[in-house]
This record gives structure tokens, sequence and C-alpha cells, in this order.
């Protein structure tokens, strides 16, 4: 085999942004499993790492984690470029630019519950565009926002509260917290 | 969970976190009040002379008619509505209110002592007096 003239040298950059990807990809399939009521109601655990990653590294690096885990944990579970992965695309995307938004409030006030449950309700909201637009294109599916409401307010709480103890918790920035984000 | 380690993950909320979390609980009791008020009515309730004359369903067509002191009163019901077709009453309020749809919603043909309303599912009021 002929040597590759192309060599990619991975930087200290991508490691990080690669191992808390797996942390959040790994989430989001052991979630998979956990039998749920309503299609859309998911707890949503990979938003830990990434309120992580945003409130550590800042809001690129936790776009990269996101989208990674989008691609690869629909490819793991098998719906790659099924609806469901379009749903978590544009709900992810919605969160995205939210907590972009909200990272910006005054940390002296807001802390990572108030990220967490801005980027859920974003989230649902970018979902319940999408499947209104495409899926059911029909007013009745805002019959069933209060209870996606209820579960982006339950569900934004306890994963800021998670990942607001694993902040502190975590080593420093300077050493490398990665692999210690998954408890 | 004892009280310490309770208030470990208290700590950890902000105070903006508490105003979040009071505008996130809003937001999920007023989409409750505002999309879940009201259903979709499931049966008609005919009153003649203030006592009960007749109870349907609203699944299938009928046309039923009430006798009372003007005369005839003839209610028309179709799949998930219902409405007075007509009336000896002068005024013909009742027929003019057209098509109910709505759980608890009535009309009244008052000469005639002859009123409609649909129940079932969550109505929107408790009690209609007249």
């Amino acid at each position: 085999m002929t040597p590759s003239t192309i060599e990619i040298r991975p930087t200290a950059d991508d490691g990080r942004i690669a191992r808390l990807a797996a942390a959040a990809i790994v989430l989001s399939v052991a979630e998979a499993a956990i039998p749920l009521p309503l299609p859309g109601v998911k707890p949503g655990l990979a938003n830990i790492v990434i309120l992580i990653v945003l409130m550590r590294w800042g809001w690129r690096d936790a776009v990269w984690v996101a989208l990674l885990r989008v691609f690869a944990g629909s490819l793991l579970l098998g719906q790659f470029f099924a609806p469901g992965f379009f749903l978590s695309l544009a709900g992810q995307t919605a969160s995205l630019i939210m907590l972009g938004l909200a990272m910006h409030l005054p940390t002296r006030w807001f802390g990572p519950v108030t990220l967490s449950i801005l980027a859920a309700f974003a989230h649902i909201g970018g979902q319940l565009a999408l499947a209104r637009v495409w899926l059911v294109p029909h007013d009745g599916i805002f019959y069933l926002v209060p209870v996606f409401a209820l579960a982006a307010t339950i569900f934004g709480l306890v994963n800021g509260l998670v990942a607001g103890r694993l902040l502190k918790e975590l080593a420093p920035p300077e050493r490398d917290a990665g692999a210690a984000a998954v408890p | 969970m004892n009280r310490e380690r309770f208030s470990q993950w208290i700590a950890l909320l902000r105070p903006g976190d508490f105003l979040t979390l009071g505008a996130a609980t809003m937001v999920c009791v007023l989409s409750m009040l505002m999309l879940w008020r009201g259903g979709a009515p499931d049966k008609v309730v005919i009153r003649a002379g203030g006592e009960i004359f007749a109870e349907a369903g609203l699944s299938r067509s009928q046309v039923i008619e009430v006798p009372g002191p003007l005369g005839l009163t003839r209610i028309e019901i179709e799949p998930g509505r219902a409405r007075v077709a007509s009336d000896p009453g002068p005024r013909q309020y009742c027929v003019r209110q057209g098509w109910l749809t709505r759980s608890g919603a009535a009309a009244i043909c008052a000469p005639n002592e002859v009123s409609l309303m649909l129940g079932g599912g969550a109505s929107d009021y408790d009690s209609l007096n007249y």
C-alpha cells in the first residue's frame, strides 16, 4: 500500500470534541432504550453534555458536539434520514440557536438551569414547527403542546441541575475533563 | 434524600433560574388552559317545558320533532353537530343560531319551551340558567 500523501493530524481540540461527542452519543443511545408513552417526550440526557461543553468551552464546540450527536446517534439507532432524524436535527438546531443567544445572559443571575430550560423549549419548538409543516399538516398537533411544555420544564430543570453539579465537580478547564463528563 | 443533599441541589439555582422556572411553568399552565379548553361534544340533550324530552348521541344523523305549546320544533342532528331546523316561535332566534358544534353550546326556543344543548367532553360552561 502506498503511503497516503495527505496526513490528518487531529489537534487536541479535535480529540476533546470527539470524546465529548462520544459521551453525548452514549447518553442518547441509552435513552432510546427507556420506554416512553409519547414519541417526542424524552429526557434529552445528551443535553447535559452539550450544556457542559457550552459553559466550559464555548458555543462553537457545543455546536460540533451537538451535531455529531444528532448524526452519529441516528446512525447508531438506524434512523438516519428517517423522520425522527429530521425532527431531532430541527430541535437541536433551534436549541443551539437559543443557547447561543441565552449564553449572553448575565451569569450572575442565570445559571445552567436557565440555559437548559430555554434549550429544552427551543428543542420542542423546532420539532413542533417541522412536524406541523411537514409531517402532520394540521393544527391538531398543537393539542400536545402542554405535554411537551411540561416535559421540557421538568427535564430542563433536571438536566440543568445535573450539568451544574458536574461543572462544579469537574476538574478545572486546564485539565481535560472530557472523560469525566460521563458519570 | 436528606435535607443537606437537597439544599446542595437548590444551591445550584441562581435567582434568574427561579424566574425561568416560573415562566416555564406559566407556559405549561397557559398552554393547557388555552389548548385544552372545551372538547368535542358527544351527545345532545333536548328539553321541552323544562323536562328532558330526549337524549341522543351525536354519531349519526337524525331528525327529532319536539311538540310544544305553539307546535312542532324540528331538531336536526348530524355527526358532531346539531341545530334547530325549524320552530314555530315568532322571532326564530334558536333557528338563526345555526349549527352548534361545541360542548356546552345551547339553542333555546323560549316561546315553544324547547331547548337544545350539546354535552359530553369538557364543556365550556358549568351550567346555563334562563
